[in-house]
């Protein structure tokens, strides 16, 4: 990682710390937000968190490695997540997976290349009646057939635009 | 926008100005008289938990709304949340009021980060109207609700592996006792309530206790919001009054021909039709409102398969019998998938469940072998000695 983009993160995140408290209540959410910014927790950002808050940075990392969504995993700018569930398995859950790998060229877990989209599974999300359901990031979709899924990608495509594809990525320290 | 009659029909704030002329007592008096029972599952008496957090003596109370709902099946809380936010945030002030907190926390779960603006924009209208802030309806009682987003851990819907969650640990849930009520969020007596429940100490309050009473049975009071899905004709959001019977349940969302029905998640009980005259209560079938059927073509292995990559993935791993003892179950399922489960093993795992669920340090541990054990007893002569190897992946 650049100096100039390291100044910037712990710059960030300090001013993050200012907002929301320099203490441990404030973890989860200092980690949401970076999270949330930066698709990735990396060693950097977890130790200046752990210096703003005031632990060790194991810490840190032993709360942000429990989390489903706090992994240190670097993720792409879309991470589309698909129930796997009970009911949207019994509504073909797997024809929608099997057409998000072949339209992504990816498989569950991976993230393509461009560093545009991750493909996960999810557990239960609460559309159960309404299956097969999936998030693309915060954004739900459902009753999701294999033939919409190139409709999805597209529309995300889209609304990210060329500008965004642009913007420095923040490497692993 | 209209899921739920019986909140639809609630005069909004009621309650809450009928709970600003009675004094605390009166409050948690009304809510033990309805006999309102947790709507998260456990189906703790809420009068007696409300009556513990009054009375413990501590410079600062919290009253937090459960809204992590990630039981599979369940999805009425989302409901509630975009429907009827006033109605919950009205009921954790009442809540406030009764044992005397002054700060309110909804636990959302990240999935549901979506939800978010919304209920930012109800709480925001509220301070407006003077339902929340320094002076809640002119009154000396100053109470503000804030949201803090779960991170993707079913296990955070657990009370105290929520609050662990929100002090800033990972979600790994406590020994109980101590109880949230005495010891809850940074040391302090908290309040933990699911979302139902609090929308219905609203309604109590507003319509009295005998109302509430007039529903339901005995041991079970009051009406009930179900998350209904799988095979039927009419998946969604229905209200009932406990003591339902699943096979007029059934009725109700087209699913009669089901045969079987999961009710209470994947944590909860598989019913078979042969015992589908047996009552949804809190004495007999409990459940947090999650109902899935199951149609006459489902293959029961492939749901126990679901089930238990569930339970193994979301388990915390703090304790060995969850940790372990819900992969050996997914193996066995595996093996009797294979057809190459003994009956001797097959004891042996449900030994292993029995252990599981006196072992486990909390519910999810306890509760992840009842659909193993129900399936197995029930549907027995179909699992042993299969041949054709299953096609899942
Ligand atoms: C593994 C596990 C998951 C749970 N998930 C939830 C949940 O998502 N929502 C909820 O309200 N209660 C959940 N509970 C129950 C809570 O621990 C707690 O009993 C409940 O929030 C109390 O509220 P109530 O009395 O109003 O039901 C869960 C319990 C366990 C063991
Ligand atoms: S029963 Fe499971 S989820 Fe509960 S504490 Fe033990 S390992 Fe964790
Ligand atoms: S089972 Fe997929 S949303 Fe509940």
């Amino acid at each position: 990682m650049l100096m100039t983009e390291r100044d910037r993160l712990a710059k960030e995140i300090k001013a993050l710390a200012d907002r929301l408290g320099h203490n441990r209540t404030s973890l989860v959410p200092m980690l949401q937000e970076v999270k949330r910014k930066y698709h990735r927790l990396d060693s950097y950002a977890m130790q200046v968190i752990a210096d703003e808050v005031g632990i060790h940075p194991v810490e840190v990392h032993s709360v942000a490695s429990f989390y489903a969504f706090l992994g240190d995993h670097q993720q792409g700018k879309f991470v589309i997540r698909l129930c796997r569930t009970i009911s949207c398995d019994m509504r073909d859950k797997d024809r929608v997976a099997r057409q998000l790998e072949n339209d992504l060229n990816i498989t569950f877990g991976q993230t393509t290349p461009d560093g545009k989209f991750t493909l996960e599974w999810a557990n239960c999300m609460g559309m159960c009646d309404q299956g097969p359901a999936l998030l693309v990031n915060n954004h739900v979709f459902t009753k999701v057939t294999p033939e919409q899924v190139h409709e999805i990608l597209e529309e995300c495509r889209s609304a990210f635009g060329q500008h965004a594809m642009e913007r420095k990525e923040v490497h692993l320290a | 926008m209209n899921s739920i009659p019986t909140f639809s029909s609630m005069t909004p704030e009621a309650g809450l100005k009928k709970a600003m002329e009675l004094s605390r007592p009166d409050i948690i008096a009304e809510i033990s008289a309805s006999n309102l029972k947790g709507r998260g599952g456990a189906g703790f008496p809420t009068g007696v938990k409300w009556n513990f957090a009054a009375s413990a003596h501590a410079d600062r109370k919290y009253i937090v709304c459960n809204a992590d709902e990630g039981e599979p099946g369940t999805f009425k809380d989302r409901v509630i949340l975009q429907e009827y936010a006033d109605l919950v945030f009205e009921g954790m002030t009442i809540a406030a009021k009764a044992v005397g907190a002054k700060e309110g926390i909804l636990f959302l779960r990240g999935e549901y980060t979506y939800l978010r603006p919304h209920l930012e924009a109800v709480l925001q209208r509220r301070r407006e109207a003077k339902l929340l802030g320094p002076e809640v309806l002119g009154a000396v009682f100053p109470f503000d609700i804030r949201i803090f987003m779960g991170a993707g851990a079913y296990i955070c819907g657990e009370e105290t592996a929520l609050i662990e969650c929100i002090e800033g640990f990972r979600g790994e849930p406590r020994n109980r006792p101590p109880f949230p009520v005495n010891t809850g969020f940074l040391g302090r007596p908290s309040v933990v309530n699911n979302v139902e429940t609090l929308a219905w100490a609203a309604c109590i309050l507003q319509r009295g206790a005998d109302w509430f009473k007039s529903h339901g049975t005995e041991k079970s009071t009051g009406i009930k919001i179900f998350s209904v899905s799988g095979d039927c004709e009419k998946p969604g959001i229905y209200e009932f009054p406990l003591g339902i019977s699943v096979l007029e349940l059934l009725k109700k969302v087209g699913g009669e021909h089901a045969r079987a029905v999961q009710i209470g998640g994947a944590s909860g009980l598989c019913v078979p039709a042969s015992e589908f005259h047996r009552a949804i209560a809190f004495e007999d079938i409990p459940t947090g409102g999650s109902v899935i059927v199951f149609g006459p073509q489902r293959d029961m292995l492939e749901v126990l398969h679901n089930f238990l990559e569930f339970f193994v993935d979301e388990s915390c791993g703090q304790c060995t019998p969850c940790r372990l003892g819900n992969r050996k179950l997914l193996e066995g399922v595996e093996m009797l998938q294979a057809g190459t489960c003994s009956m001797t093993y097959l004891r042996e795992l449900c030994a292993l469940g029995e252990s599981m669920q006196l072992a486990s340090k909390c519910g999810l541990g306890q509760s992840s072998p009842s659909a193993f054990l129900s399936v197995v007893k029930h549907f027995r002569d179909e699992l042993m000695g299969r041949v054709t190897l299953p096609t899942h992946g």
